[in-house]
């Protein structure tokens, strides 16, 4: 009897499992599909927010960046990537201080480890979810962050 | 309801016309061969596209977009792909069988196929045992696969094609019997009669609860009986790489990939035609104008609506259920698909004998 029992127990278990199944995956048919058809929808389509699309530094209104030129970046980079380029000058109380001349990032190299933005000390630099940057040299890889005319923010120095 | 019969007897007429007795009929059948290959391979191709949207459609993805409209063109450019690619030679291989095994493939597909009333009038092989020829014919096809394994000279080719062996002998049972029921109820085995007799009421409905029961078995094993998934292990690509066509290449390979596609639509007309009323239009009865409405969607279309639906269940059972095991295939088959359709025919003989059907 207990057999038997089972051999419908097992019958009605099986179909109602294969049935539910069938629902999940009838549910996954009439769903919004993931694909994005890419070419045509270039002007919509929104990378999402922690893609690492490229390195840049961040300026405010007045032109203004926060790379004080330490060179821990360069220093964290595995790939040397980024190389800083910067004066030396005296301040008024005869100290040495460097100020940032060009910030040169080489996207050729760039492996997109974030080690550069983690490591910086006053957040002057970080990533954004930007795509399509096929170029045919690859010397056109190679940016300078910093604009041009830009200086350091809250610094009066005159470069 | 347009009869097809108008149009295949003008043909005939205008035909007479021209020739001598003797070379219509030979003319006819060359017709008639050319038109189910054409419609063969374009059955094939409609069915390949829509197997990859329901697969994408299942993944969430959209599946082909790029190549024309939707991307309907690309099934045509992996046909002609597949036309001109090399057919390789194997080294050590029984050539005479290697090469025949394709073929027999196809053929009892093709036979099958051309026993299917499409539409009103639209029939090619109809007579008096019509249901039990395709089952025959359409047995032939798993002489071909085991051919195709045993001639590879490649051990995962044979272990594909035995299972498949031992897969087809078991689900036929299955087939046969739940046709079986379906026949009982109809009183005929030739397919124009079984439509005919839907008339007033497709077998679903008629049959009600044993009917119910002989379709879910016959979709089932009929899923089992084209090697598809969640029972394509003669070809688990996991284990076997392909299976029993894992040495074919070009259009060697691709009448095998054509033959799966057709097979499963024979699979999905079969189960149209004995349970859903093949060309014939939904009637309500006491719904005069409903059915009168009913009526003005031609035939063809019908047939191809229901077995589009019946194909997109079988697709539906591919892309949901995993892959079974060797033996719980056979328990499947053996402990519980048999005794049920063994029972259920009882059921409708009963019902037959008892006169409780509608």
């Amino acid at each position: 009897m207990n057999s038997v029992q089972q051999y419908f127990s097992n019958f009605f278990k099986g179909l109602a499992s294969l049935l539910k199944g069938m629902w999940i995956t009838l549910v996954e048919f009439f769903t919004k599909k993931v694909t994005e058809k890419y070419p045509e929808n270039r002007a919509t389509l929104k990378m999402f927010d922690r893609f690492r699309g490229e390195l840049i530094m961040l300026h405010d209104e007045n032109n203004e960046h926060h790379c004080v030129a330490c060179g821990i970046c360069e220093m964290n980079c595995p790939n040397d990537t980024i190389h800083i380029e910067f004066d030396m000058v005296t301040t008024e109380d005869e100290k040495k201080k460097k100020v940032l001349r060009r910030y040169m990032y080489d996207h050729g190299s760039c492996l997109y480890c974030q080690l550069c933005v983690r490591a910086c000390p006053h957040h002057a630099i970080d990533f954004i979810p930007t795509y399509e940057h096929a170029v045919f040299t690859r010397e056109k890889l190679i940016e300078q962050l910093n604009k041009p005319g830009s200086k350091l923010a809250g610094s009066d120095a005159k470069v | 309801m347009f009869d097809f019969k108008v149009v295949t007897d003008w043909i005939d007429e205008l035909l007479r016309s021209w020739l001598p007795a003797s070379l219509v009929n030979i003319t006819e059948c060359v017709l008639i061969g050319i038109c189910l290959l054409v419609a063969y391979a374009l059955f094939a191709l409609a069915l390949i596209y829509a197997e990859r949207k329901v697969c994408a459609a299942f993944q969430c993805r959209l599946g082909p977009n790029r190549v024309g409209p939707f991307g309907t063109v690309q099934v045509v450019c992996d046909m002609i792909k597949m036309l001109i690619k090399e057919i390789i030679e194997i080294k050590h291989v029984d050539r005479y069988l290697f090469n025949l095994a394709p073929y027999i493939v196809i053929i009892s597909s093709l036979l099958a196929f051309s026993c299917i009333p499409f539409a009103k009038g639209l029939e090619i092989l109809d007579f008096n045992v019509g249901i039990f020829f395709l089952i025959a014919a359409s047995s032939i096809g798993i002489v071909g696969i085991l051919l195709a394994g045993w001639a590879s000279n490649n051990k995962f080719s044979l272990i594909g094609a035995m299972r498949s062996g031992a897969q087809m002998i078991s689900y036929e049972l299955s087939i046969g019997l739940s046709i079986l029921t379906i026949v009982v109820l109809s009183g005929s085995m030739q397919l124009s009669t079984i439509v005919e007799s839907q008339a007033d009421g497709w077998f679903i409905f008629k049959g009600h609860i044993p009917a119910f029961v002989a379709f879910v078995v016959y979709l089932i094993a009929g899923t089992a009986e084209t090697n598809r998934g969640p029972f394509d292990l003669p070809e688990a690509e996991s284990e076997l790489t392909a299976g029993y066509h894992t040495e074919y290449s070009g259009m060697h390979f691709g009448f095998f990939y054509v033959a799966e596609f057709v097979n499963m639509f024979i699979v999905a007309a079969v189960a149209t035609t004995l349970f859903w009323g093949g060309w014939m239009p939904l009637h309500i009865p006491g719904w005069e104008s409903f059915n009168a409405i009913m009526d003005y969607i031609p035939s063809l279309i019908w047939f191809l609506a229901k077995s589009a639906v019946m194909v997109f269940i079988i697709m539906w059972f591919k892309w949901t259920f995993p892959r079974l095991r060797i033996d719980q295939l056979l328990r499947l088959e053996w402990k519980y698909l048999l005794p049920i359709n063994l029972c259920n025919l009882l059921l409708m003989v009963v019902v037959v004998a008892f006169d409780l059907h509608f």
